[in-house]
């Protein structure tokens, strides 16, 4: 090894130490003499989940709304990127146009820096609790992305196309939708179903700041101590997720082979 | 010229228009459902009194809180967030190693010129669902659970953080053992090297940068994270958010939501530049 990689071994390591010891953790919960039995009669209370009729119609209500959630999410998310993405990847040959593309890609930042979660507890002030919340939350993170995402495809299009409809007189309008749209159109679709699979993800958990879905049951049974109820909208959560996997995979194994 | 012209004209309709108009009409009524279920209705963004309240909201932004003593408050914050990350990353680390060095098929001393016995694919199938079941779990839903055992603050989303990112740097790690060429640690485990002994000197060099490579980039992850955590009580910088935007009190939440941003950017670069230098 090098010294260098001994100076960054050894930085990694104050940093982990430096952790620890400026966390103020509790392990002394762990160490008493009855914690296992205490830990063992809180994973308990989980089993068996609770499963009466009127309780799985509720969670699947939830469900559907975390589906809704994500999907509408991901909808205007799609539609608001390709508007944006288009000043994002204007050629930045002329001042305005640098300026113009400048301002969209920083805004495209700010917009995906902002975690899911944080857009949702700032939404549900401006929107109320609820799924809207959480839908308006997915759409403005995801704007992020995929405006970056759709910006960088449109701008390593191969030009010829639509030079050569524009070179004959084309409208801008006509360029876009015949020559433009064609190309990129299976590359943003597939970023955009990929989007869709994490939306769905993070649309499960919104709800524990009040945006609505199966975060928010989750957190509403916990509070209470209702852990049966928890533990079915836990493994819930696990059927939507793994779910959405086993599509992804069988689809991403179609479109390959 | 002229007729040419109308051909085109004719030729113009679209021939597919019946299979378009259809998927269209399926999609909005598919479509339907879903706004009933998420009950968009985006007039509620509208109307006087939300406006007034979230404009009031927006408008106490500017400023942001610049105080001398609130600085300070979130810088505490903002490392109290990095801690949790590195000591969770390091826990989950120590956990995920052991367990990969279990899963690992190739690895296997029981495996060699012989199908596997029974039991030993068991552990390691019994290995392989258990990090499926930490990773599936998402971190939020850890850290809400372990506040209710360990109470609010940063033990919540230490404990979080270990056990998602165990899940996680398992499984990777293990794709990553299976990918690199077996001939070298086959011909140890043969040669009657110890499992240890092949994993260090047969698959460890190969795959070393990877590895390394992939547990920075999780750690740049786990900072994420950790943000999002404290809003459930995992202590740092989220739960400060939490608290601010609880009280309205939008010129905190600005602050904080810069000071977010610079964190991640900041360990956006020290990943990529890590990784630069050990690639």
């Amino acid at each position: 090894m090098t010294s260098r990689s001994w100076l960054i071994l050894i930085a990694i390591l104050a940093l982990i130490v430096a952790s620890f010891a400026t966390l103020d953790l509790q392990w002394s919960a762990f160490g008493e003499p009855d914690a296992l039995a205490r830990m063992l009669e809180f994973t308990s209370a989980f089993f068996p989940p609770e499963s009466s009729p009127q309780f799985l119609s509720r969670l699947a209500i939830a469900a559907g709304e975390t589906l809704a959630m994500s999907t509408l999410g991901t909808l205007i998310a799609m539609v608001l990127s390709l508007l944006l993405a288009l000043p994002a990847s204007a050629p930045p040959s002329r001042v305005r146009m640098r300026l113009l593309r400048d301002a969209t890609r920083l805004c495209l930042n700010a917009l995906r820096s902002i975690p899911e979660l944080v857009w949702a507890a700032l939404w549900v002030i401006a929107a109320g609790l609820g799924p809207f919340a959480g839908t308006l939350a997915l759409a403005a993170h995801t704007v992020g992305v995929l405006g970056r995402l759709f910006a960088d495809t449109l701008e390593n299009l191969p030009p010829a196309p639509s030079r050569a409809l524009r070179d004959n007189g084309a409208s801008p309008a006509a360029v876009f939708l015949y020559a433009t749209l064609p190309q990129v159109l299976a590359q943003l679709m597939s970023y955009s179903l990929y989007r869709w699979e994490n939306n769905i993800r993070a649309a499960a958990i919104l709800g524990v700041v009040g945006a609505g879905g199966l975060g928010q049951m989750l957190y509403y049974h916990l509070s209470l101590f209702q852990m049966q109820e928890s533990a079915s909208v836990v493994l819930a959560m696990l059927a939507i997720v793994a779910a959405v996997d086993a599509l992804s995979n069988l689809s991403r194994r179609k479109l390959t082979s | 010229m002229l007729l040419n012209g109308a051909r085109t004209q004719a030729g113009l309709r679209d021939p597919a228009w019946r299979t378009r108009l259809t998927l269209s009409l399926l999609g909005l009524a598919l479509l339907w459902p879903m706004l009933v279920a998420s009950e968009f209705r985006p007039w509620v963004l509208l109307d006087a009194q939300s406006v007034s309240a979230s404009l009031r909201f927006l408008a106490s932004f500017m400023p942001p809180e610049l105080g001398a003593e609130f600085l300070l408050l979130v810088a505490q914050a903002a490392w109290t967030t990095v801690a949790i990350a590195t000591a969770g990353l390091t826990l989950g680390w120590l956990v995920a190693v052991p367990l990969t060095l279990l899963g690992t098929e190739r690895l296997s001393q029981s495996a060699i010129g012989r199908p596997m016995r029974r039991l030993p694919a068991f552990g390691r199938q019994l290995v392989r669902w258990l990090l499926i079941f930490l990773r599936s779990v998402p971190e939020l839903v850890w850290a809400l659970l372990f506040v209710r055992v360990v109470g609010l603050g940063p033990t919540a989303g230490v404990l979080a953080i270990a056990l998602t990112y165990c899940g996680m740097l398992g499984k990777v790690y293990s794709e990553v053992l299976e990918s690199v060429d077996p001939t070298p640690s086959q011909a140890m485990l043969r040669n009657g090297a110890s499992r240890t002994g092949a994993f260090l000197y047969g698959s460890l060099p190969q795959a070393a940068p990877e590895l390394v490579s992939y547990t920075i980039f999780r750690w740049e992850c786990a900072v994420r994270s950790s943000v999002i955590m404290g809003f459930v009580g995992g202590g740092g910088l989220g739960q400060q958010m939490d608290m601010s935007m609880k009280m309205l009190a939008g010129g905190e939440v600005a602050t904080m939501l810069i000071v977010f941003m610079l964190l991640v950017a900041l360990a956006d670069r020290a990943s990529r530049m890590l990784r630069g230098m050990l690639a």
